[in-house]
């Protein structure tokens, strides 16, 4: 284990390619359901319901005919923080050492009983993947048994996010330390419920720092710093692979899929110019 | 009534009138506690946060009384440490005021929490890289010292100070009073810094992050350089307020002067160092993220450039040019503009910092993110103001807080002549 790049150990991270999704929101819904996310009689303000996985709606800003739209899915991107040392943007400010990164999978954790709900992770998080229960969960009548028991519950007053399905990889690690290999968990025994859900296959997830695993070989990260924005490490060596806001340096473990050059481009910032310099050798070259 | 208990010489209202007044300070002050008891029993869904506002109304008020507190910091450090004799007459108001702002702080922070029981894992469980850390552990510990510095005028009541326990306390308390100034000057540095740090920190958030000296954001340094200029206006703004209020003069023109250039003075060089700031973050910082500075001024109905001339020239240059200039400095209606604008300038800084960081969308298919508080929020943010009221007035009353009321209102009322 070490707390840079995490050479030695697991780093989980997905990848979701937005031409293959459709926007059905199955991902939202089994995460919902494996996670026992609460939710409310009205959900119909977005801003105060609980959605760990959300989809967002991406369009071309183009009139009819030329209109064109691609959906994106936005898990907790896990951030490994600038320079990748696990310093993320919410685990570094959090007071009371509430949301933890896990320096052996790269997973960030929230640990529901200790957080205190001051909200400073929520501000300090650019996707807005972190969620308040403003309310006490309540399930309607009967709902409560088909809860799952192994992700606890959460009281209000609390924040919380996706965990990339924590249960499961302490499930895949228990069954690999039953079957006397416990340092290596099988890529099928450890996958996210939203990737299973998912009906397209838009969503891959396994190791990034293991090169038999499929993410690695779509995204092909590059385990150095980039030269010009040396926040940045692990940025895709796939062209056709970006991570969102990814000049902030947070440096995400959920990564994006497009052959589109404009869902591409929704992925961070640019000044004018910049896209085009860098669009043709975006994944070999950076932006600083 | 309670004449036994009024300082030795003042004159003050009669009980009834002053119970009177107490009593409808009083009502705003129940309606926001009744407020807090519902934030407390029913949740923060009382309020108007939403998962894109975790900080707002009550993260600003917050900040805003810290920084308009600043004044008994510096006010106690320029008295006690450098021994600015004169300050003697305005220290115990801006121990007061400091009093007041840093409970109210601890208050407001007591209702923002989610699991208000919980509160005290932020020193049991205190992760040290966190800015929040490091405010909760300075604010506390400030807070402690402020009520020291509070003590010896409580216990120079009359009826308290015949206590001959009291009366040799509250003298010696007096003696060593420089060790807590230096304490409090130490705490206030970092608290005041780390509260800029808070968001200068935020490395995700393009309009609040900063680049800065080894672990500090330059808003750290910010924040306390602008508490220390702008405290102090706050500070004779009450004061002013005060003697509005009781119709009497308080405290001597040479002393209001004198806090009045400190002030100009920090002002000026603060507002050098915010300008110098800004500049380098929306030519270097912003840009260097794929951010315009346009981005955080335009395409919503609130947070346009105003705020930001707003902050810096009006209520910036403007009050610390008026504070340096000693002819309008002098001025007594000139004064009360600059101090007013200084005052409003700093709680403006906190709002932007605070409310415009959260409203700023950062996603490039994200929308701008506009609030509007909760009567709960607004009950509970207009609490400690009732609070303050009724603290001041009950201070005023019955302890001896201005040392020059007795000399200014022996023969007769003198007002403001220039």
């Amino acid at each position: 284990m070490t707390q840079d790049n995490h050479n030695n150990a697991y780093k989980f991270g997905m990848v979701i390619d937005l031409d293959k999704c459709t926007g059905c929101g199955s991902c939202m819904v089994s995460c919902m359901s494996e996670n026992n996310v609460p939710f409310k009689e009205d959900e119909s303000n977005k801003r105060d319901s609980i959605t760990w996985m959300r989809v967002y709606k991406l369009t071309n800003g183009k009139s009819f005919p030329d209109t064109e739209i691609a959906y994106l899915p936005r898990p907790c991107q896990h951030c490994g923080g600038e320079g990748d040392h696990g310093h993320s943007p919410c685990v570094s400010v959090c007071p009371a050492t509430a949301t933890d990164y896990g320096y052996d999978t790269g997973i960030v954790s929230q640990i529901y009983t200790r957080c205190f709900g001051c909200r400073y992770c929520m501000g300090a998080c650019p996707y807005h993947a972190r969620y308040f229960n403003w309310w006490d969960p309540k399930w309607p009548e009967g709902m409560e048994k088909y809860l799952s028991p192994d992700v606890s519950p959460r009281m209000r007053g609390i924040v919380e996010k996706c965990s990339f399905c924590y249960h499961r990889y302490q499930a895949a690690r228990d069954k690999a330390y039953y079957h006397g290999d416990k340092d290596h968990i099988k890529e099928e025994d450890y996958q996210t419920a939203c990737t299973t859900a998912c009906p397209s296959n838009a969503i891959t997830f396994g190791d990034l720092n293991n090169p038999a695993h499929k993410v690695h070989q779509i995204v092909k990260p590059d385990p150095h710093p980039d030269p010009r924005n040396h926040h940045v490490v692990g940025k895709s060596r796939n062209p056709k692979v970006f991570r969102l806001l990814e000049r902030l340096g947070t440096n995400p473990k959920v990564y994006y899929l497009s052959e589109r050059e404009w869902v591409r481009k929704q992925g961070d910032h640019y000044l004018e110019g910049e896209w085009d310099k860098i669009k043709n050798h975006h994944g070999t070259t950076s932006h600083g | 009534m309670d004449s036994a208990l009024i300082p030795e010489g003042a004159k003050r209202c009669s009980l009834p009138k002053f119970s009177i007044g107490m009593a409808i300070v009083g009502a705003v002050l129940l309606w926001g506690v009744w407020a807090m008891f519902l934030c407390w029993f029913k949740g923060l869904n009382q309020t108007n946060m939403n998962d894109y506002y975790g900080f707002a109304l009550w993260i600003w008020a917050d900040l805003a009384v810290i920084a308009v507190g600043g004044g008994a910091f510096f006010t106690g450090m320029l008295r006690y440490i450098f021994n600015i004799k004169e300050l003697k007459n305005i220290i115990n108001f801006a121990v007061i005021i400091g009093f007041i702002c840093y409970s109210s702080a601890l208050l407001i922070l007591a209702i923002d929490i989610g699991q208000p029981l919980r509160g005290w894992f932020i020193f049991w469980h205190a992760n040290i890289h966190s800015m929040l850390t490091e405010v909760a552990f300075c604010l506390s510990c400030y807070f402690a010292v402020l009520t020291i510095e509070f003590i010896p005028n409580i216990l120079e009541n009359r009826q308290a100070n015949k206590v001959p326990f009291f009366h040799h306390l509250a003298h010696n308390m007096h003696g060593i009073m420089v060790i807590f100034a230096a304490t409090g000057a130490f705490l206030s540095f970092f608290h005041q810094g780390s509260l800029g740090g808070v968001a200068g920190v935020m490395y995700g958030r393009p309009f609040a992050v900063r680049e800065g000296l080894l672990i500090w954001p330059w808003t750290f340094f910010l924040f306390t350089w602008s508490a220390a200029a702008y405290g102090p206006s706050f500070t004779l703004l009450v004061t002013k307020m005060t003697e509005v209020i009781t119709g009497k003069k308080l405290v001597k023109d040479n002393v209001v002067h004198l806090l009045a250039k400190i002030s100009g003075w920090m002002i000026v060089t603060y507002i050098i160092a915010k300008i110098i700031d800004t500049i380098y973050w929306a030519y270097v910082t912003a840009p260097s993220l794929g951010f315009k500075l346009s981005h955080f001024y335009t395409d919503n109905s609130f947070y346009g450039y105003w705020i930001l001339i707003t902050e810096i020239v009006i209520c910036g240059i403007v009050p610390g040019a008026i504070l340096v200039i000693k002819s309008t400095r002098e001025n007594p209606t000139l004064r009360l503009v600059a101090i007013i604008l200084g005052t409003i300038g700093v709680c403006l800084n906190r709002w932007v910092m605070v409310l415009q960081i959260m409203a700023v969308p950062v996603m490039p298919f994200d929308t701008w993110a506009l609030y509007i508080p909760s009567w709960q929020e607004v009950a509970t943010t207009v609490l400690p103001v009732a609070y303050g009221i009724m603290l001041i007035a009950l201070a005023y009353r019955y302890l001896p807080v201005f040392p020059q009321e007795k000399e200014l209102n022996s023969v007769k009322p003198i007002t403001e002549s220039e």
